[in-house]
């Protein structure tokens, strides 16, 4: 045990080198432009989708060529340029302490910042992944993690997990049917620490709601169709984007995705697929492009006659937004996107239950599985 | 217009009864609806009241009540502190339509055809049933007259129920009241209360109390106590007369001669010019106007534009002015600048007039409406039909782009924390119809309000480019003065390095001149470097002073030296391109080197980072 503690410790000693070099990088540049009278700034590619490229390696979007500059000539970048600066001052001391702490932390430690505080989360948790893009590391690197969201896995699949904590490193190995309750095995934040040991399953299926993936449990859809069945939970978290492309890629399971059918969740599987605009310099670590999307499609809330309700003014936008997105680029997509936009109607996929508990399970999934050629 | 329906009028008075004659044309008198009638009632007492001050030299205190009766009936009084009406003429001026003393004189004043008060008076008693009681009083030592009245619908003359002598504290004035069906708005423009508001900012010179039916009372307070100049009468001036108008007035013209009507019955016409007039147009100067034909006097009138005339007397108008436009905007609104103008006075159609604008922007104005029109004739607040008015179509085929408001789709009414006032006085202000809501379209009239429109608009602009380069210079003063210390010290700090200078970031940002010095101990003394660098736009020319103790050494380039008392004055002529940097080294011999900032001198303090700037001299930028 001491071995693997010593082998894990010196391997993480080199990375906070690295860390530690790239963050104060970025600030040296800072004083050298102040030393050569420079109106201090930096570049950082634009983060919008506008910016999106296909990366046709790695078969998913990361971000293109378009920079723009962050600089001291208004007050917005001056303050932005503040803000980098105290947050990689924190940043260093925690790596020198090898301490971590939440993105929510951060946030509040800020608060003594004076000038430099953040207005809110969102704006301290968007210069973690800036920082991530310029350094081309992981916020994991500088020791800063998410909160925990709760997503899980259900399904016929055992794992080990590596743990650390207070410097002692451990293992624990799970199989997630049998060493869990209902609710499944809580996918971690730092995924990379899982390995997976054996399966008996044909293929992952990724849901949106709660609800819905009950509705499969209780069902027996996992025994049923040899399926490992994770919760999505709205829009996914890093983690479990990063735990579906590891499963698709080293276990080697198709990945289907099961969702609402508005544009919301259309971005929810383009996330999952293509990689998230948000964080297209993580997609070639997060991405699943084999991942295949289910429903529920528009053309499914006219051919099995859903319930449904009418699109909001915020959800047209959206689609109309989508229309332009090149990760919706595909035909099936444009086709799909115009007629909900023709039938200005969407539908839950708990709307199923209309046509009774078992109808999803015994009658919409395996037909499309079918029809997707995944059984 | 205006004659046409008054000549109508007098032949059909004795055919149709008044009050037919009021329920065919109610809707062009203002009274189509039952908020309307309130409006036009008050309208109507309160353009008297004002008039009747005004002509008598009274600054007018003016109360407004209304009163509800029940759902849909009201009373309304104005009572003011004018003249008052001698005893006479009440029954008259109340009580018979077309009466009035300003029907057929050309002369800047609120009411013109006299149908007015009367009009309220029909409407009151065809809704209420009730009569009009009226309180009138010409001096302290007169009595105050008592008169309920009606008028009586077959013979439009007035019928007086109770008439008698009455104890009224007010010492000169009139009051009036009436019940009517109504119905009282308060949250919009077309509101009485509306009308009071627009009223006292062209009137600021009145006091006027409104006491509204929820027991509100609201003064409108003076902002001056100067009363506005009395507008004179003019004879009618020549050009653009119609011929219509010629035609009667040379029908009824007493004068014998065609020379002697010229030049007694039309402003500007002199001996001289009516013989020349007459010569163009062939007509004997000397012929009885009375006798001349149709296509005679259309002759006359098409010579008429042949000869030069003066202009009409404009001194015959009452604008507001610029400073009492402005007072009365203040006074109502709360906004962080105003602009007014008062354009010359023009012509149409032989009727002097003059527009007057304002505008008011910012403070407590909604930021994402259109902009509010303020629209006056001689005064008097124009309500409704604003679409079809002069001054909105003015305002509309403007580009307010090109002044900083927004418009969609680059014409109509702008968006924007503005509100524009328009006011066109004229002996005869065109209005599209009888209910006097919307000025005509002529385009003399519409042209002016634009050219006055477009004035304030550029002061706008003006103030509106002032804001923003403050803005911009408190954006760059926020960076340099906060931001930028603080990410210095940072950096320093993480970097472990010593604390970065900032001022060449300073210069750089504000564009300034950067002026540097370095200090080195060396071979006993001390090496002095003053850098200069120009990061402005333009060149610069100063001069550079730096004080020693001692005569300085080794100096390159070498400076003049201006008097030493007990310190040298070491002064250079500087001059410097955009971008271009320039270096004064030189060496004192002293063991203690007393450290001064160098002092720039003939360009502005905001312009230089790192020299004190002496301000005597200053070269033109």
């Amino acid at each position: 045990m001491t071995n693997i503690t010593e082998k894990k410790e010196k391997a993480r000693k080199a990375k906070e080198k690295v860390t530690h070099e790239k963050l104060l990088g970025i600030v040296e540049a800072l004083y050298g432009q102040f030393k050569d009278e420079q109106i201090p700034y930096y570049m950082i590619p634009t983060r919008t989708k506008l910016n999106l490229a296909y990366n046709d390696e790695a078969e998913v979007w990361v971000y293109g060529d378009r920079e723009s500059a962050r600089s001291c000539k208004t007050v917005r970048g001056a303050y932005s340029l503040l803000k980098t600066s105290y947050t990689i001052d924190f940043l260093k001391k925690q790596l020198n302490e090898n301490r971590s702490s939440t993105l929510r932390e951060l946030y509040y430690i800020s608060e003594g910042w004076k000038l430099a505080k953040f207005r809110e989360q969102p704006e301290s948790d968007r210069l973690i992944e800036d920082l991530e893009i310029i350094t081309e590391l992981q916020r994991e690197d500088f020791h800063v993690r998410p909160e925990e969201n709760g997503a899980t896995i259900f399904g016929p699949l055992r794992l080990k997990e590596n743990i650390e904590r207070r410097g002692q490193f451990s293992e624990r190995i799970i199989h997630c049917v049998d060493d869990v309750g209902e609710g499944g095995y809580q996918i971690p934040y730092n995924v990379d620490n899982i390995e997976f040991l054996e399966h008996d399953a044909k293929l992952i299926i990724a849901i949106e709601t709660g609800g819905m993936r009950d509705r499969l449990i209780e069902n027996g859809f996992d025994t049923d169709h040899d399926a490992i069945i994770v919760h999505l939970k709205g829009q996914p978290a890093r983690s479990t984007r990063r735990l579906l492309k590891r499963m698709n890629e080293e276990i080697k399971l198709p990945v289907v995705v099961f969702t609402d059918g508005d544009p919301w969740s259309y971005r929810i599987f383009a996330s999952v697929a293509y990689g998230s605009i948000k964080s297209a310099h993580m997609s070639e670590y997060m991405a699943t492009p084999a991942a295949q999307f289910i429903g529920v499609r528009p053309s499914d809330i006219v051919n099995y006659d859903l319930p449904t309700d009418k699109l909001s003014d915020q959800d047209i936008k959206a689609l109309q937004s989508e229309l332009t997105d090149p990760r919706f680029g595909a035909d099936f997509w444009k086709n799909e996107i115009t007629l909900q936009l023709d039938i200005k109607k969407k539908s839950e996929q708990q709307a199923f239950a209309s046509r009774g508990l078992d109808y999803v399970t015994d009658v919409y999934l395996p037909e499309r599985l079918t029809e997707m050629g995944v059984i | 217009m205006v004659e046409n329906i008054a000549e109508k009028l007098a032949q059909k008075q004795r055919e149709i009864s008044v009050a037919e004659f009021f329920e065919k044309n109610r809707h062009i008198l203002g009274f189509d609806s039952s908020t309307r009638s309130l409006i036009t009632s008050v309208k109507e007492a309160v353009d008297n009241a004002l008039d009747a001050c005004e002509e008598s030299g009274i600054l007018p205190d003016i109360l407004v009540q209304i009163d509800k009766i029940d759902s849909n009936s009201y009373r309304l009084i104005v009572e003011d502190n004018g003249p008052g009406i001698v005893k006479e003429q009440i029954p008259r001026v109340f009580g018979k339509l077309l009466y009035g003393s300003r029907f057929h004189t050309l002369k800047q004043s609120r009411g013109q055809q006299g149908i007015g008060i009367s009009a309220v008076v029909l409407y009151s008693q065809l809704t209420s049933g009730k009569p009009t009681a009226i309180y009138s009083r010409t001096g302290k030592t007169k009595d105050a007259h008592y008169y309920e009245l009606v008028i009586n619908t077959k013979t439009n003359e007035p019928e007086i129920l109770i008439e008698r002598i009455v104890d009224w504290d007010r010492p000169h004035g009139t009051r009036i009241e009436v019940e009517m069906d109504g119905a009282y708005v308060r949250a919009r423009k077309q509101s009485i209360y509306g009308y009071i508001k627009s009223t006292a900012i062209v009137n600021p010179h009145a006091r006027i109390t409104l006491s509204e039916p929820n027991g509100g009372v609201e003064v409108f307070e003076r902002a001056t106590e100067v009363m506005p100049v009395e507008p004179c009468e003019i004879m009618p001036h020549p050009e653009g007369i119609e011929l219509g108008t010629l035609i009667k007035m040379l029908r009824y013209t007493e004068r014998r001669r065609l020379t002697s009507f010229l030049t007694n019955e039309f402003a500007r016409i002199g001996q001289k010019t009516a013989k020349e007039i007459c010569t163009k147009a062939g007509i004997d100067p000397d012929v009885n106007p009375n006798d001349l034909s149709r296509e005679q006097a259309r002759r006359l009138r098409d010579a008429f534009k042949m000869v030069k005339i003066i202009a009409p007397p404009t001194d015959c108008l009452s604008p507001i002015s610029v400073e009492l436009i402005r007072k009365g905007l203040e006074k109502e609104y709360d906004v962080d600048f105003i602009a007014t103008t008062t354009r010359d006075a023009s012509v149409h159609s032989g009727n002097p007039f003059v527009v007057e604008t304002g505008i008011a922007y910012g403070g407590t104005l909604p930021k994402e409406d259109k902009i509010d029109i303020l629209r006056f004739a001689n005064r008097v607040p124009l309500l409704y039909q604003q679409g079809d008015c002069a001054c909105t179509h003015a305002v509309e085929r403007i580009n307010w782009r090109n002044y900083d408001l927004n418009q969609a789709g680059g014409s109509g009414i702008p968006q924007g924390p503005a509100v524009v006032l328009v006011h066109v006085a004229s002996t005869n202000v065109p209005f599209t119809s009888e209910s006097k809501e919307a000025i005509a379209d002529i385009p003399e009239i519409v042209d002016e309000i634009e050219f006055a429109v477009r004035d304030v608009a550029r002061s706008l602009k003006n103030y509106l480019v002032k804001q923003k380069l403050l803005a911009k210079r408190k954006e760059k003063e926020e960076i340099i003065e906060k931001v930028l210390p603080k990410l210095a010290e940072k950096v320093a700090e993480v970097t472990g390095r010593e604390r970065p200078d900032i001022q060449p970031i300073v210069a750089k940002i504000m564009g300034n001149v950067l002026v540097q010095k370095k200090i080195e101990q060396a071979n006993g003394g001390y090496n002095v470097v003053i850098r200069v660098k120009n990061y402005s736009e333009t060149q610069k020319d100063f001069n550079l002073h730096d004080y020693s103790q001692l005569e300085v050494e080794n100096a390159n380039p070498k400076p003049k030296i201006a008097g030493s008392n007990g310190t040298f004055d070491n002064v250079w002529k500087v001059s410097v391109r955009p971008n271009g940097e320039k270096k004064f080294n030189y060496f004192v011999k002293i063991t203690e080197m007393h450290f001064t900032d160098p002092v720039v001198e003939g360009i502005l303090a905001e312009m230089v980072t790192g020299a004190q700037a002496l301000q005597k001299k200053r070269t033109n930028e």
